[in-house]
């Protein structure tokens, strides 16, 4: 088999913006800007909005061919004063695009010279804050993306010295009802928490009876300026571990303790992060917790019957296969590859960690294709595949069930809806995995059984 | 317990619209709103039944979020993306080629090619790194291409440059004909930098001329078949096109290629043999259509199959054109056949439909073209307006000769075609074709959609966010049609929303089957209880809670 294809053909990752814009949509009053042409905008709202099914604006400096020569300086201006005078955003979060990255548009220094020109605009109670971040594609993915984005938050946000008693959360690219989940159980174990970014609301509203410029919710911005005075800091994502990321920053810059954790995906990695909470609060898991975690082992041992030696593929985001991974190992179901889009150089390392114990190891493989997957595929004949909607056409190519996790989901509703994390996560996730199985195990047979 | 009141729908007692445009241009810095006062005009017609002018097709404003997509989107994604059996491979960094995967709900039928070959599902792309961008992608794109060929062995492969490629200077065209040489099937390039043009128009613009000057002609092998047709500017979203095959199917008319919905490069290449052209979109492939009658000698006409009346008027000028009796006979036994399912089906949606008002915002020939269906439901269209469509579409060719040529339009090229020497056959004189005129069917013409819709309606190019946002909240539409990145938002404002790039989940809605399926989908759109439980009761009647806690 091929290990080395040069072009990529149907990838596992999305670009470097898409991650950004993502994350910006998490703070509150938050408009994502993408300094490029606006192909980009129109791509990823569409893209967004498709897995979300939630509005979602993303304002563009439009930049034509002119600008692609001269430099786009005088467009992102117009832009950002359109977008501060006709949305009243909060904040601008400002993502470059492969077009101003390769002509070299200084962004920094074009919104420096902005806010000089345009001192009225910045004096006024409601003037936005910009933030910007260099996102080109052609180094990283969505991921890096967006986790480049949370780290400028952080870095240009966060300014008050101080200190409190809240503590810091930064999930990762997680979907509204992970965040509401975790807000949830921070509450419960009595933290004042912020978690940062929070698309809970913004990319998962109710029907509304009065139009918003602005989708509510998202992380407060007196919230995250005040990050720098938190008792700790939670950051989840082992590929990112030893990177210098928003947790690391608020570290060195404030002396907020930095507690690095794997994706809190199934029995083991959220014993790991419950733990962590136990310690920073000074209190016993509460006992909804404890029992959400006794019925996860309880199904454990009901539904081995059906999963044992069934062997699955995991593809998606590096963390989140990570996270996966642990949980099927733990569940007994056998993961034959996990697969990624992204290249973090950590997966190996990372995905040995959490199958530590199984008798066969994983395949693991990062900056691979969805050719890359379908040869694996071809070869290990799984009994199912995890992860995004796009591993749909491998599934119906060799009838394999496809349990569709992460982002994008964009051929089923609720994909905005799915619970990964914590104790709960794994139950959810549990149930349909074994259904899944069950099912397939009863179309096939041609009794018709009901009784499994 | 009582159900919640019906929420009341704003009812304007006087549409106004000269009010809501000026409330429009309000918000704007002065510069703004002068450039957006071009491009909102309210309908109205001269003596002679003349529109008046509108801007479109100029940059939008930065920062004022729209709906326009890029260069690239209109050549790959929309242009050829729904031809099944080229490769097409997007040369740049990897989101461009992701985001164009498959998004617009083409279908296609491969069964009918004999390899069957079927690319749509694929994204290939050169996935573009610092060291290409640094270096150059030359060499990648060539590998790429070899190993395109090597795994799938297409019959052509296509490449659509993003736009770092143009600035970084990698000449796609070269390595192209160097692979074609190379790999002996036919490899050509498209620069469709997004940057280029003003929206996906100038990507339609390149995809006509690459396809024309690569393709087109290469083929000459004859069909039998009296009525030799192309149909232009389809693309089979929800299988549009495979309801037109059928009708010309029973009407024995036969389809020669079909730019682009279900097609396939053989019928591109073979296109030149057909006696005519059908334009559906007109913004999309005009360009097609006019130099293949400049080289071939092959006419179009306008045609609209998104409507029953509209399908049956469209069958009516084929015929007309043809000018034969046992067509012209068969044409109208098809439509006397189709049109009492079509009847009923009116009968009994339009007591629900009808005076309900429409906006459609959309495309460069959808919002027109629908507007006929809306019409049949007995509907009225409020307010419309194309995403990047140009004045012609919306005023008649006949404004052509007046049309200014700006700088970000004059880069798009304009290919100097030539009749053929050996394939140039004018398939109707002069004489023939004013006489057809005369009839009433005009070659070459399309009036646009402004001459279509009411005095006092208004008409609102590449509309923004918050001026659709003033329309909804003042107007209260029953209905919103335009794409996905409007239909939350719009959805958000208890208003229900039809997608008409996509359509949703639905289609076929073109030709007869299509309308009825419109139909029904507008009837439960706009007769859906769903917004009048938006409050609970509790909140529409602060009284009941009271009533509860006093029992
Ligand atoms: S140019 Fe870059 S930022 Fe824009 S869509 Fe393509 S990969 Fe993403
Ligand atoms: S980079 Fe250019 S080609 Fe790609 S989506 Fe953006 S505007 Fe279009």
């Amino acid at each position: 088999m091929s290990d080395d294809y040069t072009s990529t053909t149907n990838a596992c990752k999305l670009c470097k913006p898409i991650g950004a814009c993502l994350a910006f949509k998490g703070v509150e009053g938050a408009v994502p800007f993408l300094h490029g042409s606006q192909g980009c905008a129109t791509y990823m709202r569409r893209y967004i909005i498709s897995h979300f099914r939630e509005p979602m604006d993303i304002a563009s400096s439009s930049l034509g061919e002119k600008n692609a020569i001269f430099g786009g300086g005088a467009n992102l201006k117009q832009g950002i004063k359109n977008v501060t005078t006709k949305y009243g955003a909060k904040m601008i979060g400002i993502a470059t695009t492969c077009l101003t990255e390769t002509i070299g548009d200084d962004v920094p220094s074009i919104i420096k010279q902005f806010r000089d020109e345009e001192k009225a605009l910045f004096e006024s109670d409601n003037s936005p804050l910009l933030v910007n971040v260099s996102t080109p594609s052609y180094g990283g993915t969505h991921m890096e993306g967006f986790h480049d984005a949370v780290k400028v938050l952080v870095d240009q946000i966060a300014t008050e010295y101080g200190k409190d008693e809240s503590i810091n959360l930064l999930p990762g690219f997680v979907s509204p009802a992970d965040i509401r989940y975790l807000k949830e159980l921070l509450s419960d174990f009595n933290l004042e928490g912020v978690v940062l970014p929070d698309i809970s609301e913004s990319l998962d509203g109710p029907a509304l009876l009065d139009y918003q410029k602005i989708s509510e919710g998202g992380t407060p911005l007196s919230k995250i300026r005040s990050m720098g005075k938190a008792r700790a800091t939670i950051e989840f994502g082992r590929t990112i571990f030893g990177n210098l990321t928003a947790g690391k920053l608020l570290d060195s810059r404030f002396g907020v303790k930095n507690y690095s954790l794997g994706m809190p995906v199934g029995l083991r990695e959220s014993d790991e992060f419950f733990s962590v909470l136990e310690e920073i609060s000074g209190c016993k898991s509460p006992e909804k917790h404890v029992l959400e975690r006794g019925r996860l082992i309880d199904s454990f041992v009901d539904s081995h019957k059906y999963i044992f030696g069934c062997k699955a593929v995991v593809y998606g985001e590096e963390d989140l296969v990570v996270g996966l991974t642990s949980f099927l190992a733990e569940m007994g179901v056998q993961p034959v590859l996990c697969a990624s889009g992204g290249k973090s150089k950590k997966l190996n390392k990372e995905i040995t960690a959490v199958t530590k114990g199984l008798v066969d190891l994983p395949i693991v493989r990062d900056g691979v294709d969805f050719y890359d997957i379908g040869e694996e595929v071809a070869e290990l004949k799984p009994d199912l595949l995890i992860g995004h909607s796009k591993g749909y056409s491998l599934a119906k190519k060799y009838g394999i069930p496809l349990m569709r996790v992460g982002f994008p989901i964009h051929d089923r509703i609720g994909g905005q809806r799915v619970l990964h994390l914590g104790y709960r996560g794994a139950q959810a996730l549990l149930d349909d995995l074994v259904n899944l199985v069950i099912e397939k195990k009863q179309n096939d047979s041609p009794v018709g059984y009901s009784y499994m | 317990m009582a159900l919640p009141e019906e929420n009341n729908k704003f009812e304007p007692d006087e549409y106004n619209p000269e009010e809501m445009k000026e409330e429009m241009l309000l918000q704007y810095p002065p510069k703004v709103a002068r450039k957006r006062a071009k491009q909102i005009v309210i309908n109205k017609f001269g003596s002679d039944g003349e529109v008046g002018d509108i801007s479109p097709n100029v940059r939008t404003v930065p920062g004022l979020i729209g709906q326009r997509g890029c260069c690239y989107a209109g050549c790959k994604g929309v242009v050829l993306g729904p031809t099944r059996d080229i490769i097409n491979i997007t040369h740049g960094p990897i989101g461009c080629g992701f985001y164009s995967w498959l998004t617009r709900r083409n279908q296609t039928d491969a069964s009918t090619t004999p390899d069957n070959h079927n690319f749509m599902t694929y994204c290939f792309s050169t996935d573009m790194q610092d060291e290409q961008i640094i270096f150059g992608g030359e060499k990648k794109l060539a590998l790429a291409i070899q190993e395109a060929y090597d795994n799938f062995h297409p019959k052509a492969i296509a490449v659509f440059s993003t736009c770092p490629v143009g600035l970084i200077g990698d000449d796609i065209h070269t390595v192209c004909r160097n692979m074609k040489e190379k790999l002996g099937i036919n490899v050509f390039g498209f620069s469709c930098e997004g940057y280029k043009g003003v929206s996906q128009s100038a990507g339609h613009h390149i995809a006509n001329n690459g396809i024309f000057t690569h393709v087109v002609g290469t083929d000459d092998t004859e069909h039998d078949g009296k009525y030799k047709i192309n149909l232009l500017g389809e693309y089979n979203i929800g299988g549009d096109a495979f309801e037109i095959e059928r009708i010309f199917n029973k009407c024995g008319i036969t389809q020669v290629s079909s730019f682009s919905g279900n097609s396939s490069i053989d019928k591109f290449a073979n296109a030149h043999v057909a006696d005519l052209n059908l334009i559906m979109c007109h913004r999309s492939i005009n360009y097609v259509a006019e130099m293949m009658e400049t080289k071939y000698g092959l006419p179009w006409i306008k045609i609209n199959f998104i409507g029953a009346n509209a399908t049956a008027k469209s069958l009516r000028k084929i015929a007309q054109y043809f000018g034969d009796e046992e067509l012209i006979a068969k044409v109208e036994e098809v439509i006397a056949e189709e049109m009492p399912a079509v009847k009923q089906s009116i009968e009994e949606v339009r007591p629900r439909t009808e005076g309900k008002r429409a906006m459609l915002f959309v495309g460069g020939s959808r919002a027109h073209h629908y507007q006929e269906l809306f019409a049949e439901l007995g509907m009225k269209t409020l307010s419309a307006g194309y995403e990047f469509a140009h004045r012609d579409d919306y005023e008649g060719r006949r404004v052509l000769p007046d049309i200014k040529v700006d700088a970000d339009s004059r880069n798009i090229e304009e290919l100097d075609v030539k009749p053929d020497p050996l394939k140039y056959n004018p398939r109707k004189s002069e004489a023939e074709i004013a006489k057809l005129a005369e009839a009433g069917l005009k070659m070459s013409e399309y009036e646009g959609m402004m001459p279509d819709m009411d005095s006092g309606s208004m008409v609102i190019d590449d509309i923004s966010q918050r001026e659709s946002e003033l329309l909804i909240e003042s107007f209260k539409p029953d209905i919103y049609c335009a794409g996905i990145k409007e239909k939350y938002t719009v959805q958000k404002n208890g208003i229900p929303m039809k997608q008409l790039h996509s359509y949703d989940y639905g289609g076929p809605y073109a030709g007869f089957k299509g309308a009825v399926n419109f139909y029904n989908e507008i009837d439960r759109m706009v007769n859906s209880k769903i917004w009048k439980y938006l409050k609970a009761p509790w909140q529409a009647h602060p009284e009941l809670a009271a009533a509860y806690a006093s029992d």
